[in-house]
């Protein structure tokens, strides 16, 4: 019988039918961060037992790390006491640990690409939603919960229910000017931030294919923000090309065998999806949003919704609040709207991809007069450097924009990186959410370029015609 | 964990729709490095203005509802963030169970793992019981026979029967695992003929 890329994955982790769709599935990736982890700690010292396997874990700290001044204290107690647990953790229990003071230390949605502990057909949890990342190498990858996170410590195995199979094919070619940004969130402003729910998202299509990895990997990570438990893309020579001699990658003739099983690894020409999305590729422009939810989007050239708009009683009622939270009216031009911030930064948009198309906008340019603080924070240690080498650190602080050391930043309100409230920010973040990048604080979802630009002129522009 | 089997009390309506785990607990109270005192800082943006001063009206603190062991809320609920703070928080609050027309998957997955019962109900029944619960009517939700009962009205919900026995015998679910060991052994020493780079130790 044909089947799908999720099908496969999921038949070679099954350890045990559990009846109903529920198997009992094995683990072979585990990324562990602060803040989900010493709960589960706790719990397996409570009840005497161990770590299953110390091999499949990386561990290292980034919600709550301080992007600058690091060699200063904590400005944060708690914070410090849950890096204080991780680092207690990870030597209890021997674990392979990246701490802060690493070179490697970074988000740990970059890093486990970067370093190869990634890889294609394996199944990777982390207690963190967008974990969803690293199906872009055609891992089954998806956010766990902290009794989740000990179960796996504990078991190497986790009882799922099978979710059901959708595609989202991406056609055509992508317009100049758009990014892997404005595919994920195109595919959410078409399908809502439900309509993967229930589902693990298989992107497709030329556009998908046509994508660098680190695109793939945006597109994957706002899988989460569809509603799905996880997304994919097949491996390809690409996946294999940015692999190959990573620290943790197989070398030599296991690289070889594992190319030759990774190259099976794709939906079977017949394979039946429970839902099938297709999206035309060539009609992406740039997005920007408009709300706290990330469905709430529209074209930089185009106005926040009027009310009217929505039929549904509960969407206006939500639009409502949202453009209340946001301080917009109905109608005004995207591009009328003022930023007080810059944040490009986090799983999405961290890259070096992306901070070479932020750099490419901003070079030679000024930071607009107004904005208060445009931060740029690499993914990983190795970004930065990677980035310094390039002299796109120079480009960045010419500009007026601050150079940070690696981790989640300004993605959430749980590190000194935080926007006031009523501040309005530019933001190449997954999440618009209310509060979430300080209380009373409003996110624009946008790409890097996007960002940048929004910087230098002061409000959004559309990046086309900059 | 608690054995869940039934529960008769009075519920809070919240039916906003899409309210995330950040609305359920801000992330900024995620620096726990325990499970339990989150339920004063869950919902705060609902319970308190930005200048952090208390409003006193909101339903998770009016006297109406106090003692409620029942959320009724909208579509969508819990998506965003996978932290298991939000079930924590919750719980940490006196509830028992969620009622909605529709759940985030991770999020439904979370509260299975800390004895909290979600139960997915039609728009229209989820109306009609933030009507009840408003009113001031016990609820009962009984796993059971997986029924929920406001005064005349009764709704039929579905519910996985693995995560249902979970439910109601309290049980353990890593000791419950780890009876399974020899077949995860069996399964890795297969794997590891089959794909040996993810036993090799090369990570
Ligand atoms: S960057 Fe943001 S979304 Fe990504 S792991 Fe960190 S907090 Fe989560």
């Amino acid at each position: 019988m044909a089947t799908t890329l999720y099908d496969k994955i999921w038949d070679l982790h099954r350890v045990e039918d559990r009846g109903e769709g529920v198997a009992l599935l094995y683990i072979d990736r585990h990324l562990v961060h602060e803040v989900t982890s010493p709960q589960a700690f706790d719990g397996l010292r409570a009840a005497g037992r161990g770590v299953h396997s110390v091999s499949s874990i990386l561990a290292v700290p980034d919600h709550n790390v301080p992007t600058k001044d690091r060699d200063r204290p904590n400005p944060d107690d708690m914070s410090a006491a849950q890096l204080a647990a991780l680092d207690a953790n990870a030597k209890e229990f021997g674990l392979n640990y990246i701490p802060m003071d690493d070179r490697r230390q970074g988000i740990v949605h970059v890093i486990g690409p970067e370093q190869g502990f990634t890889l294609p057909g394996v199944t990777l949890v982390c207690g963190d939603s967008h974990t969803s990342t690293h199906g872009a190498f055609g891992a089954l990858a998806f956010g766990i919960g902290t009794s989740e996170v000990e179960h796996v410590l504990a078991t190497q195995t986790l009882l799922l229910k099978k979710a059901a199979n959708m595609r989202v094919t991406v056609t055509g070619e992508l317009p100049e000017g758009c990014t892997a940004k404005d595919v994920a969130l195109a595919i959410i402003g078409k399908i809502g931030t439900n309509g993967g729910t229930g589902h693990v998202i298989e992107y497709a299509g030329p556009v998908i294919e046509a994508l660098s990895m680190e695109g793939r990997m945006t597109v994957c990570n706002m899988a989460i923000e569809a509603g799905a438990r996880a997304g994919l893309v097949a491996p390809d020579d690409k996946t294999f090309e940015y692999l190959e001699g990573r620290p943790m990658s197989p070398k030599g003739e296991a690289w070889d065998k594992a190319v030759a099983f990774w190259r099976g690894l794709k939906s079977d020409a017949g394979a039946v999806f429970d839902r099938e999305v297709t999206v035309d590729g060539s009609e992406i422009v740039p997005l920007v949003t408009w709300g706290t939810s990330p469905e709430d989007v529209v074209p930089v050239t185009g106005a926040v919704p009027t009310l009217a708009s929505f039929e549904d009683e509960n969407k206006r009622d939500a639009a409502e609040k949202a453009l209340a939270y946001m301080g917009l009216s109905e109608g005004q031009p995207m591009t009328d709207v003022k930023v007080d911030r810059v944040f490009i930064g986090s799983c999405t948009n961290s890259r070096i991809e992306d901070l070479r198309a932020a750099a490419a906008v901003i070079k030679g340019r000024k930071l607009a007069g107004h904005v208060i603080e445009a931060i740029v924070v690499p993914g990983s240690g190795l970004v930065k450097e990677q980035a310094e080498a390039e002299g796109l650190d120079r480009v960045f602080t010419d500009a007026g924009f601050q150079w940070r050391d690696p981790g989640c930043s300004m993605c959430l309100g749980m590190n000194p990186d935080k926007a006031g409230p009523g501040e309005r920010v530019a933001s190449t973040s997954n999440r618009n959410f209310v509060g979430r990048q300080g209380p009373g604080a409003r996110t624009h979802l946008v790409s890097p370029a996007m960002a940048a630009a929004a910087g230098i002129a002061g409000h959004f522009v559309d990046v086309r015609k900059f | 964990m608690r054995a869940f089997t039934k529960v008769t009390a009075k519920a809070v309506p919240f039916p906003r729709m899409n309210v995330d785990t950040d609305i359920i607990i801000p992330a900024k109270h995620l620096k726990t490095i325990t499970r339990s005192g989150l339920g004063k800082h869950a919902f705060e943006t609902v319970r308190y203005r930005a200048d952090g001063s208390h409003i006193a009206d909101n339903v998770f603190d009016a006297p109406k509802y106090a003692g409620s062991e029942i959320l009724i809320a909208g579509r969508n609920f819990g998506c965003g963030s996978s932290r298991e703070h939000a079930p924590w928080a919750l719980a940490d609050m006196g509830f028992r169970v969620v009622i909605a027309p529709g759940f985030a998957d991770i999020f439904a997955g979370n509260c299975i793992k800390n004895g909290l019962l979600t139960v997915t109900l039609k728009q229209e029944e989820v109306d009609a019981l933030v009507l009840a619960a408003e009113g001031g009517v016990a609820i009962t939700v009984d796993l059971e026979d997986q029924t929920v009962t406001a005064g005349n009205a009764h709704y039929a919900f579905e519910f996985n029967p693995v995560h249902k026995k979970m439910l109601l015998e309290g049980l353990d679910e890593i000791g419950q695992t780890l009876a399974a060991s020899p077949a995860i052994k069996s399964y890795e020493a297969k794997q590891a003929a089959k794909t040996p780079w993810l036993f090799g130790g090369n990570a």
